[in-house]
């Protein structure tokens, strides 16, 4: 039971992955680009923990964790970039 | 113990649905500003359904994930703010259907 | 009064993290924490006060639990109805970017009014000038001052302003 549940919640993640990968390589601009890449992010968060489940191995939370960080301040500077670039 | 489990891993599945809508919203949308709404937030509350699923299955996580739950509803509104004023402030169109733009018009004024 | 307090409710917010970040009190991982979170505290204490000023009078603290309760309300309601729209095939979006009054004074109230917005789908705080913050609006139920605030800001600042001065 839990075992089909993880991989049905893993399929939508992967489905919603693709989805904004669409996004990612249409745009049409350089902000809708970073949106995608954002969402990207946290879809990669929830994999993550879906295969830390997957596996019982506790220590992939970590990387969640410092996976969230990164990309915060990855696209806080995009966007900064952004405001003064055009 | 199996009644926690089961429904943590209800709970986990309709966080996989909010994210699943929320790619479909970014893929959909007219514009970036809507992109924003439906990209960012449908995925706040799917990631936070799925992490807190995840906690109810496995109780011994729970203290880490929930710290991950708050480090997400701190960051992810800031960075579609940031993302959404960095779109206006560049000049990034709304979609022809948009009734008002009060930003716009205030511009003007304060700057 | 408060003021001098302010390192301190610092230094015991960023320690408590660290705890449990590591999930233990073993005596290393507690002494790293207390130089670290000891030397943020005191070389940040004017710009990180983004995790203090929060009352802690019995009122702010009923305040603080029933404005969790109306914004995970919120939260989920807003959510379905984004829902609706995306999976609808005319995707009924009637967006605005309206102006909204905000009474709030304190920084850290008004931030967490701006990610509460922008949290609850459908709203998207914008841009932020004086007392007036700029907010998109998926499906629009008015485009004036009044309608704004009363529908996005008016829910939230109701429990924001007991909980901050």
């Amino acid at each position: 039971m839990t075992e089909i549940v993880l991989y049905i919640a893993g399929a939508l993640v992967a489905a919603a992955f693709v989805l904004a990968m669409i996004r990612f390589a249409a745009g049409p601009r350089a902000v809708d680009r970073v949106l995608a890449f954002d969402v990207l992010t946290i879809l990669s968060i929830a994999g993550i923990v879906i295969a830390a489940l997957v596996g019982g191995r506790s220590i992939y939370l970590d990387v969640a964790l410092v996976y969230a960080l990164l990309s915060f301040l990855g696209v806080i500077v995009a966007a900064r970039y952004l405001e003064g670039g055009e | 113990m199996a009644v926690l489990e089961f429904i943590g891993s209800l709970v986990l599945l309709a966080g996989a649905l909010f994210l699943f809508l929320g790619g479909l919203g970014l893929y959909r949308m007219p514009d970036t500003y809507n992109r924003i709404q439906a990209g960012t937030k449908a995925t706040t509350l799917g990631t936070l359904l799925l992490l807190l699923g995840a906690a109810l299955m496995v109780p011994g996580w729970a203290v880490k994930l929930l710290l991950i739950m708050l480090f997400l509803m701190y960051t992810n509104p800031l960075s579609s703010q940031v993302l959404a004023r960095a779109a206006h402030r560049a000049g990034v169109p709304l979609t022809a259907k948009t009734k008002h733009d009060a930003l716009a018009q205030d511009a003007g004024d304060l700057t | 009064m408060s003021r001098s307090l302010e390192p301190l409710k610092l230094f015991l917010t960023l320690l408590v993290i660290w705890l449990l970040l590591n999930g233990s009190v073993a005596l290393g991982t507690l002494a790293v924490g207390v130089v670290v979170a000891g030397a943020i505290a005191v070389l940040f204490r004017e710009s990180l006060s983004v995790l203090s000023g929060h009352k802690f009078t019995a009122e702010a603290l009923v305040a603080s639990l029933l404005y969790v309760g109306y914004f995970l309300k919120e939260l989920v309601k807003a959510n379905l109805q984004m829902a609706a729209i995306v999976l609808s095939p005319r995707l009924p979006v009637e967006p605005a970017i309206v102006a909204t009054r905000v009474r709030l004074t304190h920084p850290v109230a008004r931030l967490l009014l701006a990610n509460s917005i922008t949290l609850t789908p459908g709203t998207l705080s914008v841009e932020m000038k004086g007392d007036t913050l700029y907010v998109h609006w998926v499906v629009a139920k008015g485009t004036d001052v009044e309608t704004a605030t009363r529908e996005i800001v008016a829910g939230f600042e109701r429990y924001l302003e007991k909980m901050y001065d």
